[in-house]
């Protein structure tokens, strides 16, 4: 099992859970529950520095983007010019080429506007970015995704936030069975079970933050997640049995008494 | 002696009274800005952080700094 990596880039994880560190009360919170986790990548976001308040604790002094892979994310970008500005700012800071794009389209559902999303992934490719996109469970997308150099698919589940769990297990098996690319579930699941049925599909891997962030107990439920990955991974590769619509007796039917 | 012109700059939406031609490295400096860890723009591009102490600021220049926050 340990030689079961994900290789995102041509870079090696042996996590296959990443996360988000959005919606925490705070970053010593954040930083404990990445580290319960397991999570190897986290998604962070780029903003402007504060400059009136020069005394507010900074992410990078409490996760260490030396031990912690950065991942900047463009959420909240709505246009590809946004998210471009946003993506060449986020490698200034420290020569980060692995990013995330999310372009959204809706500010009630936060689908992503494909569009401008494709537009994005090929210019960012060309500019020597290595991009994990954030789409639909859309597998025609997902393969124009390909064709225009993304490293890696990223898929709803279901709306950012919405705790829903993946709403159409079908196009996510079609997307995973026609890429080589790794397949993460990004976005809308709500407890770890969400992230082991994504497994199960034979997803590379998951990303949550608010299923993890907003739980009662952030701790617990950043453990959940890190064993339902594992879980459903071990599940997947172990191969389920056929369904049947009868019974089949566990016990031998000879000998019995 | 030549008395020293002010100008009026805009830091990450706020305006800023500065005096004229001072560097960006200083007045980065004076705002205890970590170079290490943030990016910068000046009037939308992108600047090399190592060649702040080139640039000299100007009237209306509009400078963004940004920073990695928590975020999904």
């Amino acid at each position: 099992m340990n030689k079961d990596k994900i290789i995102i880039a041509k870079k090696k994880f042996d996590s296959r859970l990443i996360v988000g560190t959005g919606k925490y009360n705070s970053m010593s919170e954040c930083a404990k529950a990445i580290k319960l986790s397991g999570a190897e990548i986290v998604t962070v976001a780029v903003r402007r520095v504060n400059i009136s308040d020069k005394k507010k604790p900074l992410l990078m002094d409490y996760v260490d983007p030396k031990k912690i892979t950065y991942l900047p994310n463009t959420a909240g970008c709505f246009s590809s010019e946004e998210a471009l500005r946003t993506l060449r700012l986020a490698r200034e800071i420290g020569g980060w080429k692995l990013v995330k794009l999310e372009v959204l389209g809706d500010k009630k559902n936060l689908f992503p506007d494909m569009i401008e999303t494709l537009k994005s992934t090929e210019v960012l490719t060309k500019e020597g970015f290595k991009v994990m996109v954030y789409c639909n469970d859309d597998p025609l997308m997902a393969k124009r995704l390909e064709s225009v150099g993304a490293c890696a698919i990223m898929p709803l589940a279901a709306p950012i936030g919405s705790g829903l769990g993946i709403q159409n297990t079908t196009n996510i098996k079609i997307i995973r069975s026609q890429t080589k690319l790794p397949v993460i579930i990004d976005a809308g699941l709500g407890q770890a079970s969400d992230a082991a049925i994504a497994m199960e599909l034979g997803c590379d891997g998951v990303l949550a933050n608010t299923a993890i962030a907003k739980a009662k107990k952030p701790f617990q439920m950043a453990l959940a997640f890190k064993n339902a990955v594992v879980a459903g991974r071990q599940s997947f590769l172990a191969g389920r049995i056929e369904k049947s619509i009868y019974g089949s007796a566990s016990s031998p039917t000879t000998g019995i008494i | 002696m030549k008395k020293i012109k002010k100008i009026k700059i805009k830091i990450n939406g706020k305006f800023s009274t500065i005096n004229e031609n001072l560097s960006l490295s200083i007045f980065l400096k004076e705002l205890k800005i970590p170079l290490k860890k943030v990016a910068i723009e000046l009037n939308h591009e992108i600047i090399d952080k190592n060649k702040t102490n080139r640039i000299k600021l100007k009237k209306n220049d509009k400078i963004e700094v940004v920073h990695f926050i928590g975020g999904g």
